[in-house]
């Protein structure tokens, strides 16, 4: 009983993280071989040997073109915003203790494309790193503006605080998403808008290498911190006060976790526009799974939300045949459902 | 003697309405002190100036010598505990989640759960008696049992000061006599609020509140006369003494 406690307690029964990285490689070289056209894996793992310098056969450089420069960039990419939307929604669920908190309907996906689009059409520095930063801003003013009605609105914790939030965030989308609309209709020429219309929607299509060099390094943030904060989330279980009183400095911690959470998004939806649901579905059914503990919850989040992701992106491709669907869409029709379950179960509470 | 706990001329403002005015308080250590007063007195706020929680708009709350707002969260918990009124989760957490939760303050990334940490647990289950109930789900559990594992998760934080915000509330008969038993055997300084002036009547000292300000502090005999009971809660009090030397027992009376 005392040796079963103290496995539980030090989280050292933790083989299976140890199957983590294979299911991720698996993912990977999934959603690298399907698409359009399907490449055998064979192919596959023979392209990135070849890429790592492990082989020098000849390959067919359409192949090899398709697979790197297309494929893995973009199954990287979604993995990691997979993996940082995830742990967002994570994290937004412990401290805000509710069930539904998550970026996008908490409207946080919502400023996040209000700022980034913002720079877009300005044309201010337009790279990836701009608009990520507008995505930032546009991302923290969404979440500072919707706290502050919850609160307005007298919005605690329990359920009815968790629909006060919930409203407010919905109001704040709707807010910003007319903000958005607003932008391309006055400032975007029509191909302009064409384009941010879709990316709005949550699109991969466009995804390259150079992508990858902020979502990793975002992705590994945003695991970083979540472990660190492991046993920090664990004690927000009976509310903030709760957590101050177990030695939990509220404010520092909030800003830096909340923050975590707001880059994260903003930098996904800076990347792939606003992908909704991932940070709702992925962390309650980690929750069945792994249990509440956050040293279990966070690995395990991390790696399913990247899982999650990349097998949307596969059936966003090959549901209808020759037409890319945007990747928001598949999240959302796994999403929405789960939403409406997680709804009637904290009401019979 | 240094005070274990004290609040010099501590006031609290909401909105710049004072609720709390110019409580002073000195609490030696190991004694039990009991706060009493009717609904809204400020009890619930007065606890949350010493736990540190608020912070006091006027006054200061000295922890063991030292000004509450110059010490960090977490030196604050591991010198006190609070038992809040009512703190409910919904999370499927065990008993043990539950209890280990007290052990955050000497807990960080670089300070992982350890054998002593084990002991203060299961100390703190054993405490309780709810070593036998370590694998029940939260939800599963009873209000008396929840309130016994919300103090076995104080007491596995290891403090020096124990704070109980009207910890028999909505408990039978039964549950109330044995979480006072409980909290009187764990040897920690005590301050606990109460709605039953029988259970005041345990403590070594009570502070009575009205409105927002002490009304008096002693000795419960000394301090709970049938005229305070009168002015604070305007009801009829006589005090009938125990057939066997036991404490007394009161019968109220609405003033007529």
């Amino acid at each position: 009983m005392r040796a079963r406690a103290a496995t539980r307690s030090t989280g050292r029964n933790r083989g299976w993280l140890w199957l983590a990285p294979a299911v991720l490689v698996a993912a990977l070289l999934f959603g690298t071989a399907v698409g359009e056209t399907r490449i055998p894996l064979a192919t596959v793992i023979e392209v990135l040997a070849v890429k790592a310098g492990l082989g020098s056969a000849a390959l067919d450089p359409i192949d090899a073109s398709v697979i790197w420069h297309y494929r893995l960039s973009r199954a990287v990419v979604a993995a990691c915003g997979g993996a940082s939307l995830a742990l967002s929604g994570l994290i937004l669920q412990a401290l805000l203790r509710n069930p539904l908190a998550e970026p996008y309907l908490l409207g946080i996906s919502a400023g996040a494309s209000t700022g980034a689009v913002t720079v877009a059409v300005a044309g201010i520095g337009a790279g990836l790193l701009s608009m990520s930063a507008g995505a930032f801003a546009g991302a923290l003013t969404a979440f500072a503006l919707v706290a502050a009605l919850a609160r307005a609105a007298g919005g605690g914790t329990g359920m009815r605080g968790a629909g006060v939030i919930i409203l407010a965030g919905i109001a704040g989308s709707q807010m910003f998403n007319a903000l958005t609309a607003l932008i391309i209709a006055q400032s975007a020429s029509a191909e302009q808008a064409r384009g941010i219309m879709f990316w709005l929607l949550g699109n991969l299509s466009g995804v390259r290498w150079p992508d990858s060099w902020v979502a990793v390094p975002m992705a590994a943030l945003a695991l970083g911190v979540g472990l660190w904060h492991a046993r920090t989330l664990d004690a927000f279980a009976f509310g903030a006060e709760s957590a101050a009183s177990l030695g939990i400095d509220l404010r520092r911690t909030q800003a830096l976790l909340i923050g975590t959470a707001s880059l994260a998004t903003a930098i996904m939806v800076s990347i792939a526009g606003a992908i909704g649901f991932v940070g709702l579905v992925v962390p309650h059914a980690m929750r069945i799974l792994v249990g509440p503990r956050h040293a279990r919850l966070v690995p395990a989040t991390a790696l399913a939300g990247a899982v999650f992701l990349v097998l949307s992106d596969v059936v966003s491709r090959i549901v209808i045949p020759g037409q890319v669907l945007p990747i928001g869409v598949i999240t959302a029709l796994v999403g929405a459902p789960a939403f409406a379950v997680v709804m009637i179960r904290g009401r019979q509470r | 003697m240094t005070p274990i706990l004290e609040a010099v001329g501590a006031s609290h403002a909401v909105r710049g309405r004072e609720i709390l005015s110019d409580i002073s308080l000195r609490l030696h250590p190991g004694e039990t002190l009991g706060l009493i007063g009717p609904n809204g007195s400020g009890k619930s706020t007065l606890m949350g100036l010493m736990a540190g929680l608020l912070r006091p708009s006027r006054g200061e709350i000295r922890l063991e010598g030292r000004p509450m707002a110059r010490l960090g969260r977490r030196q604050i918990a591991r010198r006190l505990a609070l038992v809040a009124q009512s703190a409910e989760t919904a999370e499927r957490i065990t008993v043990r989640d539950a209890v280990e939760l007290g052990r955050t303050p000497w807990l960080g990334p670089l300070r992982p759960w350890g054998a002593q940490d084990d002991d203060a647990v299961a100390a703190a289950l054993d405490a309780v008696d709810m070593a036998h109930m370590a694998g029940r789900d939260w939800a599963s559990l009873s209000g008396g049992e929840r309130q016994r594992v919300h103090i076995a998760r104080a007491h596995a934080q290891a403090p020096r000061i124990l704070l109980l915000d009207e910890p028999t509330n909505h408990l039978d008969i039964h549950h109330q006599i044995a979480i006072l038993d409980l909290v009187a055997r764990l040897s920690v300084t005590t301050v606990i609020a109460l709605h039953d002036l029988h259970h005041a009547l345990r403590c070594e000292r009570v502070m009575v509140l009205r409105a927002g300000r002490c009304v008096a502090l002693g000795p419960p005999m000394e301090i709970l006369t049938p005229a305070l009971i009168r002015e604070i809660f305007a009801v009829e009090a006589e005090i009938i003494p125990h057939p066997r030397g036991g404490r007394p027992v009161f019968a109220f009376q609405r003033l007529a």
